[in-house]
């Protein structure tokens, strides 16, 4: 019952990255990309809770961190994503509350994503880390990732109730 | 509990990835070119799919909807768009082949092309992007990236397939300027592809202007920058003259959010090509007018 959970997550995150990497990153946006990856382990976190939150946030985490262009040090998007897929993970029994409730969610991350990523950058004296570049990068982060989150979070949450076998609402 | 685990772990990769970053050696590398070697022929599909996935949308969004002559020479109509725009493309793919060819002709610059597969996105404060040309074709760490415009940046690693180039406007890239007609130097520093670059002259007493033009230096055995690629026209200086250093804001010659067909310099030129490569300048109208016009001032953010 796990194995095509897994493989199905895996998958999940292959997709979100490849299309991040190669079209959202792309997009002639000001500011920030719109965060797939990040929409994934949120999704999944919703669906599942904490614990399978925070196994996809390291793996994608890792995945975002190695796979070209990457250029930072491995681990710093995989600390993050564990972290905040842990804590989407906690939201799992409100989604059922509100539909406000995964928007929220997807808000406080994408906001959560870029300080945290920022926060580590900054311990390690990462030059690129200004406040500038911090403060152009956070209200768009979290605009574009609400919206994309519009069209994008529904989907990642009835794949994962369907593999889940849970029926559907 | 797993939480903290997977936190550490996270926290142990980045301090053996930060530590072994000064030697320039480290055991990360090995995962990373593994990564690259997996994952670029995905992103190579994935590009191929993604560019003309928004033309094929166009196609398919009024497929099915009834029938009938009408509906039918709508369609074809569609097919007919959807082909004009694709050769236009083409088009402009070879618009720019053209002037890459022309530039590398100017400098005697040996290039391997190369499209642009992917781009990192903005909330990892750099500025990289992946190619389509690894060590199979020649490209290795440290070589000079250029485009039909000018200085794009350098190769930080290399795939067998795909390399992955820091652009020259990410803050960590420094390359070495010269002025066009002159032997004053300086080094510029990217500011992010919103701002561009900074220019920051040796010489205090230099006279720079705006409209001045720039080609990179050349480092030391070519390595990472070959000498003479166009690098972009100073929009404004800072600073009075006699002052310790100089600097200035540069608007750099390639569209860094519009990236596409690119070449990596495999062999520099054997000798420097001076202003030999900078697009001829326009006729007639005084230069600082066409670059000041440019200039988006309402730019609170900086």
């Amino acid at each position: 019952m796990a194995y095509p959970r897994a493989a199905v997550a895996v998958l999940l995150v292959v997709v979100a990255l490849a299309l991040q990497v190669t079209l959202l990153s792309r997009l002639p946006l000001p500011g920030a990309t719109p965060d797939l990856v990040l929409l994934v382990v949120v999704g999944l976190a919703l669906a599942e809770g904490p614990a399978v939150g925070l196994a996809t946030g390291f793996g994608a985490g890792l995945a975002v961190d190695l796979v070209p262009p990457a250029d930072h040090e491995v681990g710093r998007w995989a600390f993050v994503l564990t972290l905040l897929g842990y804590l989407a993970g906690l939201a799992q029994a409100e989604t059922r509350r509100s539909a406000f409730v995964p928007i929220a969610v997807v808000a406080a991350t994408a906001l959560g994503s870029v300080l945290l990523y920022a926060g580590l950058g900054a311990l390690m004296d990462d030059p690129n880390v200004t406040w500038p570049a911090v403060n152009r990068l956070l209200p768009t982060a979290v605009v574009y990732d609400v919206v994309l989150a519009a069209f994008a979070l529904p989907a990642i949450l009835a794949i994962a109730r369907r593999v889940h076998g849970e029926p559907q609402r | 509990m797993l939480l903290a685990l997977l936190l550490v772990t996270s926290v142990s990769l980045i301090t053996i990835d930060y530590r072994g970053a000064g030697d320039d050696q480290s055991p990360l590398d090995r995962l990373r070119s593994l990564a690259a070697g997996v994952f670029g022929p995905v992103e190579q599909v994935a590009a191929a799919i993604a560019s003309p996935v928004s033309d094929a949308v166009d196609g398919f969004s009024r497929l099915g909807d009834g029938e009938g002559e009408a509906e039918r020479l709508r369609q074809r109509n569609q097919e007919l768009t959807r082909r004009l725009r694709t050769s236009e493309l083409d088009r402009n793919r070879a618009a720019e082949l053209d002037a890459l060819l022309h530039l590398a002709g100017a400098g005697r610059y040996r290039v391997v092309p190369a499209q642009v597969i992917a781009v990192g996105s903005a909330q990892t404060f750099s500025w990289t992007v992946t190619i389509d040309a690894g060590t199979r074709d020649g490209v290795r760490p440290d070589m000079t990236v250029l485009n039909g415009d000018g200085l794009v940046g350098r190769v930080k690693t290399a795939g067998r397939t795909t390399a992955t180039v820091l652009l020259a406007v990410d803050p960590d890239s420094s390359v070495g300027a010269r002025l066009e007609g002159s032997m004053e130097v300086g080094f510029t520093t990217g500011q992010g592809i919103e701002t561009g670059l900074d220019l920051r002259l040796l010489d205090g007493q230099s006279s720079v202007a705006a409209g001045d033009r720039l080609v990179t230096f050349g480092s030391q055995g070519s390595t990472p920058y070959v000498p003479g690629v166009p690098l972009g026209v100073v929009r404004s200086v800072q600073g009075s003259p006699g002052s310790q250093t100089r600097t200035a804001v540069v608007e750099p010659y390639v569209d860094f959010s519009a990236l596409d067909l690119v070449a990596v310099v495999v062999q520099p030129p054997r000798k420097d090509p001076r202003d030999a490569v900078l697009p001829p300048r326009p006729a007639g109208t005084p230069t600082p007018t066409v670059t000041v016009t440019v200039t988006p001032q309402s730019d609170g953010g900086g």
